[in-house]
């Protein structure tokens, strides 16, 4: 009645010893990095850092970083009814998304509350890519039924390479890259490098110049060599970047990060703690005039009330970190808000953070205090600072959208 | 002859854990326990020489950490470590295990469906909501929603203000967890046959009902929402065995000036014009206290230890219905070294944890019927762990105790149990883990078979039931043991009840005890000694 007799231990097993996952670049990864400094993204081993913070961040602002984007959730949606299918599923209107264009989304359940962000890729033939920060097959099989789509996880299929800062057009074409100089901001082209055939989009996560390279797995180590042969040649220094650093310039570059600024309404266990896009700043990308999405009906009426709450941005005085602060409507006053994610921005010399807080019948408050707890030789003091609403992003630079990008 | 504020009934963890709160608020107790050991289905006994077996409870995430840090019950020697993953071995060779490193466990749910890995973020998500709402409850004494008493009424706003916290949906969604069947319940999540018989094994454990009976998803979140230091759903073994969190308790309570007296079995309470005045013991003994608080279910209480003539005739009623059925039985094992499982790759974790045989709901339904038609089930679902993998002090080094509860077996086996049929029971046991670990026979030292009979004649659970009373709504919060009667207090003055019977039921949680402890303490005007909850948020 029983198995048979005896199993051998195979490629079918997970193997229990490997709690963090490689990806591709895991080779080049681990022997680049000095500080073997390892944080788990959707259980790939990723680097935090690989040499010092200040060096990664100053890369990506400065010359170019290089960072291993493969465990980006990525999935692969065909079918006749595929952009039929997206288009239902995002607030944006994506109904005219062209070939080779990519375009950033977000996705609500019925009650109108966030799911997930993350970018569409038109791949042509009527293919496309969802990159998505959190895991979303659950969803997405949910949300597609009736539609005549196929929806394929490729996380690990795919690997994906950012290759950002104002070098970064100058090392790809380096590299071998000629058609770049008219790719504009959200377009993709097909390429190669050393005869690897990529995609490259004009995309990324750092409000700077820069691109993303998507390639097979089986080539992972090619590109990264291909590329980090210019900085051996000594043209331009390339440097690997970690999470900490991404962490920072995103940041500085006002993009928001599900899970972390906000709960995700799948993983949201008290009422009122998930999140509309309105309650997220996301208003404009709620297309109310298309037709059924996923969530409409609840954010229609959402947008007729004033705004409760907000994900904003915001600027502290002083130099003290206000990391989980307690937002105040006047120093010592009522308590309003907290700071979700903040970071010391070295190019603004000032603390850049998400927070949220309550509005009052739609609008900010008049004034926004944090109180910030700090440490000085392991002594706490505590501080009072005020905070400045940014409505654009701290910072932005005119090269990440130019067109062609220029030379730096 | 001493004078005792209260005599507690039986031994069991509720009834020390009762007994150590009206110590500490000052009151002369005793507690009086029929075995010659305390600790009732909380015990760990020496039935071969050099092993101990937690022969009925065997692992422990329910009982509070409130009590635990209230009694100081570290300090009184109990220790409880988290056991990790859990594992259901496969028919065609294979198996699902549940990994206690998240990474791993997401990959091999994706091994198995890349969409339940998905899925099962929902699905924590949503049982974590639950837990969340209900452990709020498990503290506290359930109100009596016909009251208008204004700690009724509070208690009872309480209560809506918890379903206030919950979304509209939400609210409907909890209404249907409480009378959905856990294969219902687990298929708005999981596609995966594997998947589905893994998560749902924790439903049936305990209960008079399949994988299929409405209802079956309640008993999933009452062993979900028990934690090992703050890590809600997590299980752990109390080192030595689960006789050491009574031997804490025990410990903890003699030294606040409580008293135990083992061998002293009870024969009834003395009723007189409608009090409780002491008991009488099985020896003719008469002992009087100013109350007395019975841990033993609710037909044992009501319909044994007490004259039908001093309660209520609805009372009477209630408690010959109420539902005990026993389902249950327990293999408890001693072994020579550790058994292979040849389907696991070499050095896996997995064993650390509990393991099951069971890969389907249908296998699971049909060991259900089984047990309605008498038998005890051809194929039982087993609840299998090997503490010593962790705890050396269980048996001797290199040697192993395996504890292996069996759901179902029958309180009458076709025409009553015999010593030979509970020995059939036990190697239908046997013989379906032999099927998955080949040198598993050859182990064997020693094994105590125990189906609902012995439960019932050694420690006292009617028919076996290791909850003391289903875990249905119709028995839960205000309904437990009946409606009218939750709040600990018998329809006789200064007589309590503190046992898994009441509010909120059973396994090893101490909740009952503590709650109960309050009410007596409450009706003597002393002031409380019982925590209150930690609270979640």
């Amino acid at each position: 009645m029983m198995r048979s007799s005896s199993i051998k231990a195979g490629p079918d097993h997970v193997d229990f010893k490997e709690v963090l996952a490689p990806t591709p670049f895991q080779d080049r990864v681990d022997s680049y990095s000095l500080t073997q400094d390892w944080a788990s993204w959707n259980g790939y081993k990723t680097a935090k850092t690989y040499d010092t913070l200040a060096s990664e961040y100053f890369a990506i602002r400065s010359t170019c970083g290089v960072m291993d984007l493969t465990p980006m959730e990525k999935y692969r949606v065909g079918g006749p009814d595929a952009l039929h299918f997206l288009n239902r599923l995002v607030t944006r209107d994506i109904s005219g998304l062209q070939p080779n264009r990519v375009t950033y989304v977000v996705w609500c359940n019925d009650e109108g509350k966030v799911l997930d962000d993350g970018t569409i890729f038109s791949l042509g033939g009527g293919e496309y890519r969802l990159c998505s920060q959190h895991h979303q097959l659950d969803w997405l099989l949910i949300s597609s039924l009736g539609f005549d789509v196929t929806i394929e996880e490729e996380t690990h299929s795919i690997a994906a390479l950012a290759v950002q800062g104002p070098t970064s057009y100058s090392v790809l074409s380096a590299a071998g890259i000629q058609e770049l100089n008219g790719l504009k901001p959200f377009g993709m082209i097909n390429a190669r490098v050393n005869g690897i055939e990529c995609m490259v989009s004009r995309t990324g996560f750092t409000g700077d110049l820069g691109y993303e390279i998507w390639i097979d797995p089986s080539n992972a180590s090619a590109i990264w060599d291909a590329i980090f042969a210019l900085k051996e040649q000594g043209l331009f220094d390339i440097r690997p970047t970690g999470l900490g650093a991404l962490e920072m310039v995103r940041i500085e570059a006002g993009f928001i990060l599900p899970g972390d600024d906000f709960n995700t309404a799948e993983t949201a266990i008290r009422a009122d703690h998930d999140r509309s896009p309105y309650e997220l700043g996301l208003g404009w990308l709620v297309n109310l005039q298309k037709c059924y999405f996923t969530g409409k009906r609840a954010l229609f009426a959402e947008f007729a009330r004033p705004i409760r709450r907000k994900l904003v941005r915001l600027s502290i005085e002083g130099n003290k970190p206000p990391k989980d602060a307690f937002l105040y409507d006047r120093k010592g006053g009522g308590r309003i808000g907290t700071i979700k994610s903040c970071v010391w921005s070295p190019i603004l010399k000032t603390n850049v953070s998400m927070a949220d807080i309550e509005y009052d019948k739609g609008a900010p408050p008049k004034q926004i205090w944090a109180e910030i707890y700090y440490q000085k030789e392991l002594e706490w003091r505590a501080t009072w600072a005020q905070c400045r609403l940014s409505i654009k992003p701290f910072w932005v630079h005119q090269r990440s959208s130019a067109t062609p990008p220029q030379k730096y | 002859m001493k004078a005792y504020d209260a005599i507690v009934i039986g031994a069991g963890h509720n009834g020390l854990t009762h007994a150590a709160f009206l110590s500490k608020a000052g009151l002369r107790v005793l507690v009086l326990e029929r075995n010659d050991y305390i600790g009732g289905a909380t015990a760990s006994l020496e039935l071969h020489k050099d092993w101990r077996y937690s022969n009925c409870s065997y692992v422990c995430s329910l009982f509070r950490p409130e009590i635990y840090q209230a009694l100081d019950l570290g300090r009184h020697g109990l220790e409880v470590v988290p056991l990790q993953g859990s594992v259901t071995f496969k028919r065609d060779g294979d198996y699902f295990g549940s990994y206690h490193q998240s990474n791993v466990r997401r990959r091999e749910i994706a091994r198995h469906s890349k969409r339940d890995a998905d899925a099962s973020i929902r699905f924590d998500a949503d049982l974590m909501k639950w837990c969340r709402l209900i452990r709020g409850f498990l503290l506290r004494t359930p109100p009596d929603p016909s009251s208008f008493k204004i700690r009724d009424v509070m208690e009872f706003a309480y209560l809506l203000k918890s379903f206030h916290s919950l979304s509209e949906s939400q609210i409907y969604e909890f209404i249907r967890f409480f009378t959905m069947s856990i294969a219902e319940y687990l298929e708005q999540y999981f596609e995966n046959d594997t998947i589905l018989a893994h998560f749902s094994g924790g439903s049936i454990i305990g209960t008079g009902l399949g994988v299929y009976s409405p209802g079956t998803a309640y008993v999933l979140l009452h062993h979900a929402m028990g934690d090992v230091d703050g890590n809600v759903g997590s299980w752990g073994f109390a080192r030595g065995g689960m006789g050491s969190v009574s031997s804490a308790l025990a410990s903890s309570l003699r030294a606040v000036g409580g008293e135990i007296r083992t061998n002293a079995e009870v024969e009834s309470i003395s009723v007189k014009r409608g009090r409780a005045t002491g008991v009488v013991l099985a020896s003719g003994e008469e002992l009087s206290a100013r109350a007395v608080i019975s841990n033993l279910d609710a037909k044992r209480t009501f319909l044994g230890l007490l004259d039908s003539c001093d309660l209520p005739d609805d009372l009477v009623r209630r408690a010959r219905n109420f539902k005990i059925r026993g389902s249950s039985g327990k293999v408890n094992i001693a072994l020579d070294g550790m058994p292979d499982f040849p389907a696991l790759p070499k050095g896996s974790p997995l064993t650390l944890g509990h393991m099951h045989f069971t890969d389907t709901l249908e296998r699971l339904e049909r060991a259900y019927d089984d047990w309605k038609d008498d038998r005890w089930s051809q194929d039982p679902y087993v609840d299998m762990v090997i503490p010593t993998q962790y705890d050396p002090s269980m048996s001797p080094p290199g040697k192993h105790m395996m504890s292996v509860f069996v759901q179902y077996c029958p309180v009458e086996a076709e025409g009553g149990w015999t010593d030979s049929k509970r020995d059939a029971f036990g190697a239908a046991v046997i013989n379906q883990i032999a099927d998955y670990s080949p040198n598993f026979k050859d182990l064997l030292l020693h094994a105590e078979i125990r189906t609902p009979r012995e439960l019932e004649a050694e420690v006292g659970l009617t028919e076996g039931n290791i909850f003391q009373g289903e875990l249905t709504l119709d028995q839960l919060m205000f309904n437990r043991p009946f409606p009218g009667y939750a709040q600990y207090r018998a329809p006789i003055k200064n007589m309590y009840m503190c046992s898994s019977s009441n509010h909120p039921g059973g396994g090893v949680m101490g909740a009952p005890g503590a709650n109960s402890a309050r009410e007596v303490l409450i009706d003597f005007g002393r002031s409380s000694t019982t925590p209150e909850d930690f609270g979640d948020d």
